[in-house]
Parts: C-alpha cells; structure tokens; sequence
C-alpha cells in the first residue's frame, strides 16, 4: 500500500474540527491508525493526544490495532436479530475460533457486529468484504468464509 | 461536478426567473410519453442484483438494435420502497411494474413489453389473497394505501442528475422562500404548517426554528441529523439516495429562517451510497448557485458540509452529534443551555433530521395550509416507516399520520407471513417499545404511541409474530443500548447492564417475581435520572414489554418456559422422524458431534451435547428439526 | 436577584447561580460526586438530581447544571429524588466496593449493601471523570482523559502508558472523589509518568 500519510494530513486544515476526518481517512487508507498517525494527527490539529485517543476508543469504526484481510459483517439489527442473525454470528466466530468480534490471530479474518445496515428486506444479513450476502445461514456464511481462508 | 453546468451550459442562476426558466427548459426538452425503462437501485435492490440488470437490459437494448423504431431510456432510481419485491423495474409511462427481476429476464422485457407492448406476466406482482395478477403500481396494495409526500420524487427521479430533481420542482420551496417571503415568515409557515420533529421526540420545528431566529446577527447553524441508528429504521437513508435535493433544499431554507450561513449534515458512515448522492447534490447546487454567494440573487450565502459519523449510536443524540461535529467526544451535555441557545461550536444551532428537512421543502413549496390539512390535529402529515421483520411486504412505506397500526401492518404490509395477526410490533427503535395485537387500532401518531407505551422515534416499525420471544426482544435491545450508551452519565452506565443482566437471568429461567419488582424501581430510576434520552428511554423495551406480555416472562421465571422457542437455555432440538430422511446434512452441520444416525434413516440429537446453536436445524432442507 | 423555592423553603439566587449553588448557599444538603468548583459542571454522577414541579408535572434535573430560575419548585429529597440516588450509590457499591466515601454516602440512604455483583472489591474509581477534566481544565496539561466507551469506559493516557504530558502535579489525586487516584499515588510520585486509575479492563 502506497498511501502518503502526509497526502492525507494535508487534506484538511489544522484546526481541531477536522480530528474526527483526519481519523477516518487514515483508518481507510491503512486499516488501522497507529500510534505515529495519531501522533502527526494530533500535531496537525493542535488536540492533546490524550483527547485524540479519547476519540479513537470511544468511536465504534476506528481501530488501533491492524484489522484482518478479509472483513465479515453480521448485520444485528432488530430485523436481522429476529431471524437468527445473533446464532449466525456466534457460529462463524466459533468456526473461526474467535470468542468475539474481533480479528484472527493469523490477521485472515476480523468479524464485526454491526447494527444496522438497512437492508432489512434482505434480512439475516451478512456482508463479506463490502458484497452484501442476502438471506445468509450459518452454513452459506462459514461456507464463503472457509473459501475466502484457504485462499 | 462540474458536468451538469456544463450539460445545460447553464451559468449560476441568478434570480427566481432563472430558476423557472431552466426548469420549464428542462421539462419542454423530455417528451412524456416516451417509454421508459425505470431500474430501482435502492441499497435493498442494489443488494439483490439490480445492477446486473440494468446492465442487462442495456445489452438487451443495443442486441434488439434496429428493430426498435424510438430506443426507450434506462433510468436508475432511488429505493421504490418495495423491497422484499426486488430488484424492481417499471416502465414509463405506462407504469407496468415487474419485481424479482433478474438480468435473464431483460430480453424477455425488451422483447415482449418494449418491441409488442406486452407483459410479461411471470414478472407481475400476484395478490396474495385473491391470486389476481396485477399489473401497474397504483393496483398493487402496497401502494395503494400510501401518500407520498416527502418519498414523492423517490423512485421518479434519478438521483444523482440536478436536472431530473428541477423537472420534478426541486428547490421551488427554498426559491420562493428566499425570493418571496421574509425569514420571520418562513418560521411563522413552518409553525403554522404544525410539523413536529420526525427524529423521535415530536418537537415542533417552527417553534425551535423561532428560538433560534430570536438571537438575531449572530453565527449560527443548521444541522441535519443523518445519523440514522435505530436498527431496523432505514428511511432517511433512502430519502439522501433517493432525493438528496430535497434534504439540501430543506437545510436552505431552514438556514435563511434562523440567519445561518452554513449547515452541516452528520450521517452515518454505513451509509456510502448516501453519502456518495448527497456529494453530487451538493456539488450541482453549488454549480447552478444554488448553493454558494448570494443564492437566486436574494443577497442570502448558504453551504453545506458533510461529515461522516464514526460509529456511535449516541450521536444521534443532538448535544452529542454537535460535539462529534466538533471532532469531539461525542458525549451528551445537559441542556439547558438549548442548542437554540449555545449549539455547535457554541452558537446558536438548529438540527433536525432528514425526514423533517424534506418537509420543510414541500411545506415552502406547497404551502403550509396544505400540510396542515394531512394528518391529525396534533401530529400533521406523513410519516415514513421501515416496516421490516414478520411481515409479507417488506420495505419503505409513507402514511398519513393517524393512520391505524392494522392498515400499515395487514393492509400495506400483506399481514404476518402464516398468520392472521402479528404478535407485537415495535415502533421507536430501542427507546421506544412493542406494541400488541390488542392496540392493532391504535391510531399512529406522536401522543397516541407515547400514550400506548412506545414512540414515535425515527419510523422504524418491526412486526414480531409468535415465534419472537418478548423477553429476548427487551433483552435485544438493552443489550444493544448497554454497548452504545457513552458512559458519562451513571445511571445509564451503571443501570443497563444490570437491566440487561436480570433479563438473561430471566430468559434462563432463574429470577423471581420480586425481581420484576425491582426492575421496575431500576427502570424508574434509570429513566428519571439519566443525562441524556438514550439512558431515559433505555428502559422502555423492558418496561413495554412487561406492560404487554407479563405473562411471557411469568411462564420463562415461573414455569422455565420460553413459550416463543427462542431462549437458548429453556429450549431443545428434537429430529422428528416422520420428516428426517436421514440425508445426514445436520450431521455434518452440527460442529458437536450430537446428531447420530445412519444415512437414509431417521437421525437422533443427544441433547446433553447440543449447544443449541440452530447449525442443524438451518441445514435441514424437510423441516425435520423441531424446537421444543 | 431570583427567588424560588426548595424543600418549602423561599430562597433567593443571583442569575447565573445553579441550583446546587443556590441550595448551598442556602445550608441545603445535595450529594455529589463529579461536582468540583475548579471545573466546569459535568452533570454526570447525578447524585445531585433534584425534583422539578411545574403543577401536576414533575422532573429530575442534575442541580449542579440547572440554572437556578424564578418561580422555580425544588424538592430535594422527595421519594423520586432519593429512589435515583439509592439506585445510583447501590450499583456503585458493586462498581467501586473499595471507595470509603461511596460506603458513607451510601449508609445515608440507607443502602448497606449491593444484590448486584462485586467485580473488583478493590476498585474505588467511580469514573466521574474529574481527574482528567482538571488535568485539561486546571492544569493544562491534558495527559489523561477517558478511554473507550460505555460500560468499559476508563481513565488513563494513550494507550495506557504513563507518557511525558504528565507533570507530576498531583491535582488530580486532590480532587479525586473516592481516593482512587491516592491509592496509586506511589505509582506515579516523583515519577514524570501518568496516574492511571482503572487501568487494564
């Protein structure tokens, strides 16, 4: 991956409004933000890292830690819940040998809960590396996922 | 962006003439009778393969080459509603709907329906009672029973084209309001018009606009909610695929009402396609000055920027979205001081959401009079639900406040797959609560659902029928808010856990009567005390749920019964034998080795193994495997 | 000057007063534990709730945000008010067994001892937050804040290392509610490194 991070820093102006932008672009270019990001970040912004860090734990879509090669979403909205989608997740994690959500330790997988996708009429849904699964089962989703692994 | 400017080689507009102008241009260039291929690409549609057929019938189109005389357009759309029906394509203008579309079905329609003005009858919409095959939108029920007002140009427009969005009247509202009316009038025809937040509470948005006017020649802001997070709610997202415009033209107006210059729009990151449409409606405003310097040459300066949540259902929350939008924690902070009063960055804000925004620009386009007239006395207009879970017709659907829970559940939304009623329906997302059978003529509006015991809230509606345990369903929802809740405040942070954890020990069959007692007292105190709404309504789901269905948690605490079949520690897998065939597939499926049996014979379940973990029961293709 | 009353009594307030400073300046008794002077309300223990009347409508509202207003109705210790706080220091008693002043405020509403689960019997943060608001308010030095969310929420520096944003002041061991921070005073005396209070999950 050849992102600059400086390119992405620049995009926007060093005011502390701009923590939370600065934050998600680094997080999609790389994955993950890592401590020397945050700290550039926080430079560039003028926000105590520690109200920097504050923010990175208390949003749900950042990560500090690296996140897997390949991303499943189990949707756990009401819809979803309502057909199975709780069973589903628990499942492909055991199959996985994951006790969470969270990544693999080999860094193939991260599984993550998500609330809502809105795409109730589709429920249970799952989403495998952004391609929506439409009426997934625990069978059809382990089943993707094992392929995905012995890839 | 630049590309529409340059379409119409349009410069910025500079006056309401302009503006009228060009629309009546763009309206004289289109010929309506000209057929018309609409695909909807809706997430839902999306999600089902609706490209591939777009795709498809292009294909189509261009291999019928020259046999056809006048090559219809293809148009893609925002969501249809219809969303358990998709991928769905309708042709202009004779208004054939087909559903369940697939790329192999586009020769079928170019053949038969473009080139010999057939149908194609397998892609019909079937009633499901009377078996008729119906063939236009306005016959299908789903339809029928809606009015559409803020989803009126979804599905009609394309929305990632300005010039489809004037021709159908965008920005006549905020138009007129700039050109034709003060801003103290605009707020006075937004009370007037009766419209209340559709966020959640009800609040009346002429009133909060009025506040915030009030502070006269100072920096202030609008804000548009887009932070949809009620699980199982979907609307607003559909509105920033399916007509941006109509949320820009709101924020405008609403902007020229307080005095503020520029707006904000928070909406979720799990949103890209909404996003990504509302980008584009931006970037056309700004192109034809409808955003920007002195818009329509009223003297009045106006833009909008975007910022993408990062995942916190409390954002949702308005003192909390506003620190978000600072780049903040985003924690709440006890009000008073009002956003009206001290908002974003400390000044003066208003905020409201996307389904109200796009009121207001039918309101300044129609008239308040007109609004006034739709709904009930106190809760005026539409509202927009996503009517999801047990439920035939799965989707989008747009009704007159008032309108009975019955008509939207068994009417517009087919009733309850294999049953003659729905077993609860839960309005109001996780603040709100389940609704019985019994309140089935429950007029829909703000004080009726509060009064009943659940909310309004953002318009998520989920139907539950006999197989949804109620105690899972408050423990769902608690388990969810207990993950969301930001922690300041203690009595939320402290409180939903144990909330939560009394209900698992209920759905386990453990727990006493006086625990029911307690959780009572608990809830009161969790809903009194908390900072902000998410701890104050947290306890909703349990408190509706125990009003309701007290008996279900009698029979989980008293009998250790899961009457539903759905608490995993009250419950057991059974094979039946007259309907295993002995194909072995839960065998495999099942990662505890508890299903024994030889292939072609009746399997067994050795229940001291099983997890309970429904791998075999998803794999059985003859409904063999039972919940006891 | 404003006039209103609480618990019967007519009282007075300068504009600007909350009504937790209107209650003190009137010999009232409201509890709190994230309140401090030096800092900015929080309004986030609510101990200090306090019972609103408008006729037959009543609220809660923390006092030590609620601006102090005429005609106001306040009842201190009505069975609304006392039934949060009862519930409030009872599940703090399974939160934080270890903090004294949590034992002591907890015996005033008669709550002796907790039904829910004790986790950690040595754990005295109730995390107020206080330590890090003055760490950025009043000192400045803006090198402990909270961490994460929700019911996992923590105090502590980035990533949970002691860093050189520390300057060893110990302010924030002064204001620290329940001696939390003091009981690991010795971890972080002396030593220009972070004060870290709940630390680890």
């Amino acid at each position: 991956m050849d992102i600059d991070i400086d390119e992405i820093i620049e995009r926007y102006p060093g005011k502390p409004e701009y923590l939370i932008f600065l934050m998600q672009d680094i997080q999609a270019a790389f994955n993950y933000i890592s401590p020397e990001a945050l700290t550039l970040v926080c430079d560039h912004t003028g926000v105590p890292e520690s109200q920097a860090y504050a923010v990175a734990t208390f949003y749900g879509s950042f990560s500090l830690e690296p996140k897997g090669e390949n991303m499943v979403q189990v949707c756990l909205g009401t819809a979803c819940h309502l057909k199975g989608s709780g069973l589903i997740a628990e499942n492909l994690m055991r199959s996985i040998g994951l006790e969470e959500p969270g990544t693999t330790e080999d860094l193939k997988f991260t599984v993550e809960t998500v609330n809502c996708l809105g795409a109730c009429a589709l429920a249970p849904v799952a989403v495998v590396n952004g391609d929506y699964q439409p009426k997934v089962t625990s069978p059809k989703l382990m089943k993707k996922v094992s392929k995905l692994g012995s890839e | 962006m630049q590309a529409t400017a340059k379409k119409t080689g349009q410069a910025k507009l500079g006056s309401l003439e302009e503006l009228e102008q060009l629309r009546g241009e763009l309206t004289a260039a289109v010929d309506p009778d000209q057929t018309l291929i609409v695909v909807c690409h809706g997430t839902g549609c999306v999600a089902n393969g609706s490209p591939g057929v777009t795709e498809a019938l292009k294909k189509a189109l261009a291999d019928a080459g020259e046999d056809i005389k006048v090559v219809p357009g293809i148009k893609t759309t925002g969501c249809h509603g219809f969303c358990s029906r998709g991928p769905l394509v309708i042709i202009k203008p004779a208004g054939i709907f087909y559903q369940q579309v697939k790329p192999a079905d586009a020769e079928d329609i170019v053949a038969q329906t473009i080139q010999k003005g057939e149908t194609v009858e397998r892609l019909l919409y079937k009633h499901p009672q009377t078996g008729d095959t119906l063939s236009t939108t306005e016959e299908i029920p789903f339809y029928a029973g809606q009015q559409r007002v803020v989803l009126q140009n979804i599905g009609q427009i394309d929305p990632t084209d300005i010039e489809d969005a004037l021709r159908a009247g965008a920005y006549a509202g905020a138009a007129k309001a700039l050109t034709a009316m003060q801003p103290s009038e605009v707020v006075e025809a937004v009370t007037k018009s009766g419209l209340r937040g559709r966020g959640g509470a009800g609040f009346p948005t002429g009133v909060k606009w009025g506040l915030a006017a009030k502070h006269g020649d100072v920096e202030k802001y609008v804000l548009c909610n887009a932070d949809e997070g009620d699980p199982g709610a979907f609307m607003d997202r559909s509105v920033m695929e399916g007509d941006p415009h109509a949320v820009v033209e709101g924020m405008i107006i609403g902007g020229y009402a307080i005095g503020a210059n520029e707006g904000y729009v928070y909406v979720r990151a799990e949103y890209p396609l909404a996003i990504k449409h509302l980008e584009m409606a931006l970037a056309d405003a700004r192109a034809l000055g409808l955003l920007g310097e002195n818009i329509l040459g009223s003297g009045f300066n106006f833009d909008i920027r975007i910022n993408r949540g990062a995942g916190a259902f409390v954002c949702g929350e308005e003192t909390a979205l506003m620190r978000s939008v600072e780049g903040k924690v985003g924690e709440p902070v006890p009000r008073p001081p009002y956003p009206s009063d001290k908002g974003l960055f400390g000044k003066p804000s208003v905020l409201n959401n996307v389904e109200t925004w796009a009121n207001v620009s039918r309101i300044l386009e129609r008239g308040w009079e007109w609004f006034a007239g739709l709904g009930t006395e106190k809760s005026k207009g539409t509202k927009v639900f996503a009517l999801v879970g047990k439920v035939n017709n799965v989707g989008l659907v747009e009704v007159p406040m008032g309108i009975k829970l019955r008509n939207i559940v068994m009417d517009i939304g087919g009733g309850v797959p294999g049953s003659d009623h729905f077993k609860a329906v839960q309005t109001g997302g996780p603040s709100g609560g389940c609704l019985p059978w019994e309140d089935a003529d429950l007029p829909v509006d703000f004080d009726s659902l509060i009064a009943a015991g659940s909310m309004m809230g953002s318009g998520g509606m989920i139907v539950m029928d006999d197989r949804d345990c109620m105690v899972d369903v408050a423990k769902y929802f608690l388990g969810f808010l207990e993950e969301e809740s930001c922690g300041k405040c203690f009595p939320c942070r402290l409180g939903v856990p144990r909330l939560r954890e009394t209900l698992v020990r209920f759905s386990k069959g453990e727990g006493t009567a006086e625990d029911i007692d307690d959780l009572y007292s608990l809830a009161e105190a969790i809903k009194m005390g908390s900072l902000c709404a998410l701890g104050g309504t947290a306890p909703n789901a349990v408190l509706s749920t125990l009003r309701y269905f007290r008996d279900e948690y009698e029979a989980h605490i008293l009998e250790h019964r899961c009457p539903a079949g759905v608490c995993k520690d009250l419950i057991t897998y059974s094979i039946d034998p007259e309907a295993c065939t002995g194909c072995h597939a839960c065998f495999r499926a099942c990662p505890q080795n508890a299903v024994s049996g030889e292939k072609k014979k009746p399997h067994t379940i050795d229940e001291s193994l099983c997890i309970r973990c429904g791998m075999c029961m998803e794999s059985c293709k003859f409904g063999a495997i039972q919940v006891v | 000057m404003l006039n209103l009353t609480i618990d019967g009594k007519q009282v007075q307030a300068e504009p600007g007063w909350t009504l937790l400073d209107t209650a003190r300046q009137n010999h009232i008794d409201i509890p709190t534990l994230c309140y401090h002077e030096a800092v900015e309300p929080f309004g986030a223990c609510r101990l200090c709730v306090v019972e609103l009347k408008v006729g037959d409508n009543s609220r809660l509202v923390a006092s030590c945000v609620y601006p102090a207003e005429e005609g106001l109705e306040v009842h201190t210790m009505s069975e609304k008010v006392k039934n949060v706080r009862r519930w409030i220091l009872e599940m703090l008693l399974s939160e934080c067994p270890a903090s004294e002043a949590v034992r002591e405020m907890a015996a005033e509403y008669g709550v002796e001892s907790t039904r829910f689960e004790v986790k950690n019997p040595e754990e005295e943060c109730i995390l107020c937050g206080l330590c890090a608001r003055t760490c950025s308010q009043v000192v400045g030095a803006n090198a402990i804040s909270t961490v994460g969310r929700g019911p996992s929420k923590k105090i502590g520096a980035p990533y949970m290392i002691p860093g050189d944003d520390c300057i060893a002041c110990g302010t924030c061991l002064t204001v620290c509610p329940t001696g939390a921070m003091r009981a690991r005073f010795d971890q972080v005396r002396g030593v220009p490194a972070v004060v870290m209070a709940r630390s680890g999950k």
